[in-house]
């Protein structure tokens, strides 16, 4: 398991707003940072989409494919990888998971609501096993937060509205924490949180299942 | 945009001053949304479905040259004459002729968004025709002086008590009388009066079948029946990628449009047009108005594949949060932001952004338009031909220059939580959109760079 | 170059390249019995189910709930006795004032309760819709399960007009309050006869 100590960012926050074009720097140094690895792994669901979806370089193609096909979400990596069964996780705590969108939508971590499709989910699946843990029940399980990158704040008023009422139904569940998949919506929600001066916290749920607390 | 013109991240803005509103209003479409969830699952088949409506849609598209051709020929044969408007200024004119021709000064008009989308209204009030638009959410907007705001539910964003003060202005009813049944039937009995004396009805196109020249319109209230089955003359409006292949085809068509759109199995009428009825004049209007254009852009084509149910619109968290009058375009939502852009991208360039790229739009499509990623590729179009925000291009670049160079990455993350950690009010104030209603993310005592480096050194 | 000829030549430049159409869809058995469905359906879109085994208990039930009704007409001879006779062949428009009007139904579509009817049975079009209130007599054995059933049995038969009709008009326009009545009839009954 290595971290690549000259890693960046994917180039999402770029080039979803219109300039992919300019996302070629760093496409170029997230292929040489990572194309040797067997997995690429990471903690978060919209990186990990954008990389599936937009990795390309002209001068390197197939290694850009090469990851493309290589890279997973964390979740995902430990239950269709790993295929993990069992954890010694414990975290006595009322949950309410967040399905973040672009895991969910794009890399189908869980099936989303709109579809007439057999339920799963790969978060699930992993939390379940944590021990002591109590997971809450949403009005709309898988309603988008808001945050959508400069979105947050290039059409604020939404942004905010969309994350208050996303924590809002976690707080009407009785959530103690919030989890997800993927910061950003985390630190979107949390900021919301905190300025309501909520005890309720949020938390990654790469945090949860390492969670030893009795 | 125009100058002066307001965008929709501002005009979202004023909307949500009024908070229970957007609640109202999100709570509102959000039920839609629930009963298209609830008549969707009830067929377990519906992913089939889907799958069908969209390989077919595609087949039209693929094919439209000769469909429209073989729509044209059935169409006059069964003695309907057909027009064709390259766009919407000659819409209207061709429309207005007919009129003309038939010494008609005023007519009912049941829904159409082509409509709207060619400000017919407009154009015939300043030639003295008068317009009643006959569908009640249509009526309502009328009677308001504004702009539908979704495209099936045309006045979802009025309150009951907004509509019985406009009804108690414009139609007599009781003053402060808001109760939808009193409501419907005073507008039943003002409409009833129109359709019997109006001598010529414009309708919409829901289908029409290349293979029979026929034309399908569907409604819940009856109102295109009233207005067209009384009517000398009947004008119907469609845009040119309404056509289907075969008669059959409808059976798919009609399972899964409604559905989508309000959760109803069917609505109440399906009628079948063929020939007009005996001593009347039937016309088709078939209408490009940019439709050829998007067919020819590879990303955008399959827009052109949408039956207008608005599913995208329901279930779209942002839409439910800003309004359709929020989209400053006849089509809102989801939808009319992959199609506006094709119309006028610098009047729209700001509706692809008015998104978070969820996704949820693209699942519920009954073809299986794939909106949000269409959303993200108008986006490059956008920036790429010069209309985006100069302030987020500059942004962009420092940005680029910023991610491609680890030193500096690494030097601008820790200059950043310095300043958290030292100087928040730097951040924390009225200039920092992000501040304005949320907490700045609290700064790590170090970046996990750091922290991995520190650890791995001591293993 | 004329409009049409404009749009003709640029669909035909940008059209993409062909895509074949789908197989058929057919319906899938087993589920709820249609006759069945057809009845719980057509209940909760606001119509009315009345099971009958002939025309004498159609007239009976016409002339008991509607016996305060000033205009009731039929396109149907067996009902002549309940009905006003001679109404045909007169202006629409005249068609106002009907409180009732009788006309039958070449089959149903058990998963929506629609009922298809073409112009020659509704002796004008206008009368399906102009009609306060509508009753439709249909056979219990033509009831179908699916539109894919629909179409099958509709074929290419060739009509000047025809429509699906599911339960009385409505509208939920305003604040999504469902209101039976809107400009069709404000209400619905289906004889199943058989």
């Amino acid at each position: 398991m290595v971290y690549p100590t000259k890693q960046t960012c994917c180039g999402q926050p770029m080039a979803n707003s219109g300039f992919e074009h300019l996302t070629q720097g760093c496409n170029d140094l997230f292929i040489e940072n990572f194309s040797e690895f067997d997995y690429v792994v990471s903690p978060s669901g919209s990186c990990v989409l954008h990389i599936k979806d937009h990795l390309h370089a002209e001068k390197a193609e197939d290694k850009a494919l090469g990851i493309r096909k290589k890279i997973y979400e964390l979740t995902e990596f430990l239950t269709d990888v790993l295929k993990v069964e069992k954890l010694t996780a414990s975290f006595p705590h009322k949950v309410g998971v967040h399905q973040s969108c672009h895991g969910q939508r794009g890399l189908m971590l869980a099936q989303m609501t709109e579809l007439v499709e057999a339920p799963f989910s790969k978060p699930l699946h992993l939390l379940n096993m944590v021990q002591g843990l109590e997971l809450i029940e949403l009005k709309r399980p898988d309603e988008c937060c808001g945050f959508g990158g400069t979105f947050c704040v290039a059409e604020e008023a939404v942004s905010v509205k969309m994350g208050k009422d996303r924590v809002a139904d976690h707080l009407n569940g009785g959530a103690e924490y919030i989890t997800a998949a993927d910061m950003s919506c985390l630190m979107h929600m949390e900021g919301i949180l905190r300025r309501q001066n909520s005890n309720v916290k949020v938390i990654h749920i790469a945090e949860i299942l390492n969670a030893q607390e009795f | 945009m125009s100058t002066g013109a307001k965008d929709h991240a501002q005009l979202s803005d004023i909307f949500n001053k009024d908070e229970a509103r957007v609640d109202w209003h999100d709570e509102t479409l959000w039920f839609v949304r629930a009963k298209r969830d609830k008549a969707a699952h009830s067929l377990p088949e519906w992913e089939t479905l889907r799958e069908a409506a969209s390989q077919i849609k595609d087949n039209v598209l693929s094919n439209l040259h000769d469909y429209l051709l073989q729509f044209e020929a059935n169409a006059e044969k069964n003695g309907i004459k057909v027009h064709w408007a390259a766009n919407g200024e000659e819409h209207n004119k061709i429309v207005h002729s007919i009129l003309k021709e038939n010494g008609v000064n005023r007519i009912v008009k049941s829904k159409s968004m082509l409509t709207e989308e060619c400000h017919l209204n407009d154009y015939l009030h300043k030639n003295d025709i008068e317009v009643i638009d006959t569908d009640l959410g249509e009526r309502i907007v009328q009677l308001a002086e504004e702009p539908p705001s979704h495209i099936v539910l045309p006045c979802i964003h009025k309150k009951k008590e907004e509509i019985g003060e406009l009804f108690h202005k414009h139609l007599g009813t009781l003053e402060g009388a808001s109760d939808p049944v009193y409501l419907t039937a005073a507008a039943r009995d003002h409409l009833r009066e129109t359709f019997i004396t109006r001598k010529a009805a414009l309708t919409g196109v829901n289908f029409a079948v290349a293979e029979t020249g026929e034309f399908v319109v569907c409604t819940n209230e009856g109102n295109a029946d009233m207005g067209a089955h009384l009517a000398d003359v009947h004008i119907a409006c469609m845009g040119i990628e309404k056509l289907i292949p075969l008669r059959k085809h409808l059976s798919v068509f009609l399972r899964i449009l409604t559905r989508s759109a309000t959760g109803q199995p069917i609505t109440t009428y399906s009628s079948h047009f063929k020939k007009p009825r005996p001593g009347q004049t039937m016309h088709i209007v078939l209408v490009d108005n940019g439709r050829t254009t998007q067919l020819g852009r590879a990303d955008f084509r399959n827009s052109l594949k949408c039956i207008r149910c608005a599913a995208c619109m329901n279930t779209c968290p942002v839409y439910r949060r800003s309004g359709g009058h929020s989209y400053h375009t006849a089509i809102a939502g989801p939808i009319g932001s992959i199609l506006a852009p094709n119309l006028d991208m610098k009047n729209y360039a700001d509706l692809p952004f008015a998104s978070t790229l969820c996704g949820s739009c693209s699942n519920v499509c009954p073809v299986k338009i794939n909106i949000h990623e269409q959303l993200y590729k108008w986006r490059q179009v956008i920036v790429k031909e010069g209309y985006a925000d100069p302030k987020k291009a500059i942004a962009m670049k420092v940005m680029d220059f910023t991610l491609s160079n680890p030193t500096i990455y690494k030097f601008a993350g820790k200059a950043g939580r310095f300043v958290l950690k030292h100087a928040p009010f730097t951040v924390n104030n009225k200039l920092n959109l992000w501040y304005k209603h949320r907490e700045m993310p609290e700064p790590p005592k170090q970046s996990f760079g750091e922290w991995y480096k520190q650890n791995n050194k001591n293993d | 170059m004329t409009s049409r000829e404009e749009i003709l030549a640029k669909v035909k430049t940008n059209q993409p390249e062909p895509k074949p159409l789908p197989a058929d869809l057919s319906t899938v058995p087993g589920g709820m019995d249609s006759l069945t469905q057809f009845k719980t359906v057509l209940t909760t879109i606001g119509g009315a189910v009345i099971e009958v085994t002939d025309f004498e208990e159609i007239a009976q039930y016409i002339g008991q709930e509607f016996k305060d009704k000033k205009r009731l007409i039929s396109t149907l001879p067996e009902l002549a006795s309940v009905t006003e006779s001679g109404w045909e062949n007169k202006d629409p428009h005249s068609y106002e004032d009907v409180d009732l009007a009788v006309i039958k139904a070449h089959f149903g579509v058990a998963e929506n309760a629609a009922l298809w009817i073409t112009e020659d049975l509704m002796h004008q079009r206008a009368v399906p819709f102009i009609c306060q209130q509508l009753a439709v007599v249909v056979n219990k054995a033509d009831i179908v399960a699916t539109m894919h059933d629909a179409y099958s049995r509709i074929g290419d038969a060739e009509y000047g007009f025809g429509s699906f009709i599911a339960g009385p008009s409505k509208t939920a326009d305003i604040e999504q309050s469902l209101v039976l009545g809107a400009h069709g009839p404000k209400s619905m009954t289906v004889f199943l006869l058989g």
